[in-house]
């Protein structure tokens, strides 16, 4: 007996180490393209760069910094301020020496999830299938002046020694050009477009109250970051307010709620919105597409994407926002996308991109 | 018998004539102004208790002395009351005249408004003495408006110490010196006149380099004339076949400028606000 149990134990405890072996190891070589793509991400996500680089095909080209620099993003950009959270992979073609994985990123921000979708190349290597890491071009920006005239509007307020009647600068004149209330998705949204008229600069909120059939307020909401909050003068920003959960049957009117206010503001950097063209991404989704121009001499680091889409009359249909996980570094393309719609995409004649910047470095 | 009333009577007359002559008498003057000295005879003695508009004042005299008040002490215009109590009980009202415009409270509105517009910047000044006392009497009040040294006066005579003008904005942009004076007094508002919208918005090819075209409007100005502020938005549009490219410069040195994708045929179109400039057509690539 007493020898039979120790025959038992014996092969538990081989048993035991040949499971930890096997499952332990997170470097073990891929058996399939997925795999591949699952284990680098996997140890991307816990932070083993040197795991997660093993399975990374020695002909991508790309050294190991490059690598981590593409995952965790460079010149404190969104990305950089980012989790990597979640990795879905289907293989779209495998033959037996190499695959093309689809690949849907998912990241966590402060502004939110993020996503991204990669078509991976995986090819097998040395009998263990690895990634092709398409390397991202750094970009290096060659030394040389940018002369830029700064313009930034400052602003006296009345002191606690002024008597009375001296009056405090006004703030300025902006007005709600547009409003335009649908459903959507479940959700009551309400959007539009809102101008600065004024010659300075304008800090603006613009906000909505819904009123039932009753004539009782509902609910309240304001245009968090779907909208430009400075304006600067004569400029034109989108603002979008979402009511989740609420039918516009049961709503019997939009009460609007702004707020402008005079605030000191510097009218760099200029951003060129290059090349929009609507089209499809590799998902098959509807996107606006485009490049960003920084055309100011100092690094952007969030740029923030506003797409206004109107239909052929003019009306603002829908309003979407895109945050680039990579900055702008002065004079160097970068390409955004901007989702859009796939059922109002037949209806949109024309569009507007602005673009709100946030720099680490820079005093506004 | 008779003689005896009548020499007690003429005791008793005697007697309240001397009680009388003892009694503290007022006089207090009827012209008395803010700020300065006031002097109020009295005789007998006790004390003076004056009350006026948030303030009262003790003071206590003997044998027929004036009672004296210091100028600073007397701030309040308005009506007060004197108040006698000693060898007899006295009260007296009388009023309290400001004094001289000393200090103005002037209130001008906007603090922006678009050039030449008529009757659309407002003045009001109200006319104090040294202790904030409101002069309600007619006071010459002037009031000028420039900007850049060229600009307008008027003279209106207060009406209960408030003095107002409507004013139009001047033709020329700028920030408009708004002075309202009285008697050397003045106080100074600055009302920032503003270029209208944009007026014959042109712009031209400046150059291209490094695969862009830039393109640089003229100087910009409104229909009067004046420079649009620098920090305005002026858009301008790109299309062609690779799609829409948009810049949205800002006025800077009164011109805006921007770089856009150099392309082999492409119509560029500039606006400013609900102003469209003028268009291009570019092609060839450098």
């Amino acid at each position: 007996m007493g020898r039979t149990l120790a025959l038992i134990f014996a092969i538990l405890t081989v048993a035991l180490i040949a499971v930890g072996t096997v499952h332990g190891s997170k470097t073990a070589p891929a058996s399939t393209p997925e795999g591949a793509v699952q284990s680098m991400f996997a140890n991307a996500k816990g932070h083993d760069w040197n795991g997660a680089y093993s399975y990374v095909a020695p002909s991508s080209n790309v050294d190991q910094g490059g690598f981590i620099r593409d995952l965790t993003g460079r010149n404190g950009s969104l990305r950089t301020y980012s989790q990597l959270d979640s990795v879905n992979t289907r293989v779209l073609h495998e033959s037996e020496n190499e695959a093309t994985v689809r690949t849907e990123i998912k990241y966590a921000t402060a502004v939110g999830a993020t996503f991204e979708t990669r078509d991976l190349k995986v090819v097998k290597d040395d009998g263990a299938w690895k990634v092709q890491w398409p390397a991202e071009k750094e970009v290096n920006v060659p030394p040389q002046v940018i002369p830029v005239n700064y313009l930034r509007w400052d602003i006296v307020w009345r002191g606690p020694g002024d008597d009375w009647g001296a009056q405090n600068v006004e703030n300025p004149n902006c007005r709600i050009l547009s409003m335009n209330a649908v459903e959507r998705d479940g959700a009551l949204i309400v959007m539009g477009e809102v101008v600065n008229e004024d010659t300075v600069p304008a800090f603006i909120t613009v906000g909505a109250v819904l009123t039932d059939n009753a004539g009782k307020d509902v609910a309240e909401e304001s245009s968090f970051d779907k909208i430009s909050h400075v304006l600067l003068p004569k400029e034109v920003s989108p603002y979008r307010i979402d009511f989740p959960g609420i039918k516009k049957s049961d709503v019997k009117s939009v009460r609007m709620t702004h707020n402008w206010m005079l605030v000191p503001a510097s009218a760099d950097p200029v951003i060129g919105v290059l090349h929009q063209r609507i089209e499809k991404d590799i998902t098959g989704r509807t996107v606006l597409k485009g490049e960003l121009l920084n055309e100011s001499g100092q690094t952007v680091n969030i740029p923030h994407v506003l797409a206004t889409f109107y239909d052929n009359a003019g009306k603002v249909i829908w309003v979407s926002d895109a945050y680039s996980d990579h900055a702008l570094l002065p004079q160097t393309p970068q390409p955004f996308s901007v989702a859009l719609r796939d059922d109002l995409a037949a209806n949109v004649h024309t569009y507007r991109v602005t673009v709100n910047d946030y720099s680490l470095h820079r005093e506004n | 018998m008779r003689k005896l009333i009548f020499v007690v009577l003429a005791i008793a007359v005697c007697w309240f004539a001397a009680d009388c002559a003892r009694a503290a008498e007022l006089r207090v003057p009827q012209d008395a102004v803010a700020g300065q000295p006031l002097s109020i005879a009295t005789s007998g003695s006790g004390t003076v208790y004056l009350i006026g508009p948030g303030q009262v004042i003790k003071r206590s005299f003997k044998s027929g002395g004036n009672v004296e008040i210091k100028g600073e002490e007397l701030r309040g215009a308005g009506r007060w009351i004197v108040v006698l109590r000693g060898d007899g009980h006295q009260s007296q009202a009388f009023w309290v005249k400001p004094g001289k415009p000393e200090k103005l409270n002037f209130l001008a509105r906007p603090s922006r408004v678009p050039v030449a517009r008529p009757n659309v910047i407002s003045g009001v000044t109200f006319v104090f003495d040294r202790y904030q006392n409101l002069i309600l009497g007619p006071t010459p009040v002037n009031f000028n408006l420039s900007v850049g040294g060229a600009g307008s006066s008027k003279s209106v005579t207060s009406h209960d110490g408030v003095a107002w003008i409507n004013s139009s904005s001047a033709p020329k942009a700028g920030a408009a010196q708004f002075v309202t004076s009285v008697d050397g007094v003045e106080v100074r508002r600055v009302v920032q006149q503003v270029a209208a919208d944009p007026c014959n918005l042109r712009m031209h090819v400046a150059g291209r380099a490094n695969n862009m075209v830039v393109v640089e409007t003229d100087p910009i100005r409104d229909c009067s004339g004046n420079a649009v502020p620098d920090g305005t938005i002026v858009t301008f549009i790109q299309t062609d076949k690779s799609g829409k490219s948009t810049v949205d410069a800002r006025i800077k040195k009164g011109t805006a400028r921007a770089e856009l994708p150099a392309s082999d045929n492409a119509t560029i179109t500039v606006a400013a606000g609900v102003v469209l400039g003028n268009e291009l057509h570019v092609g060839g690539k450098p």
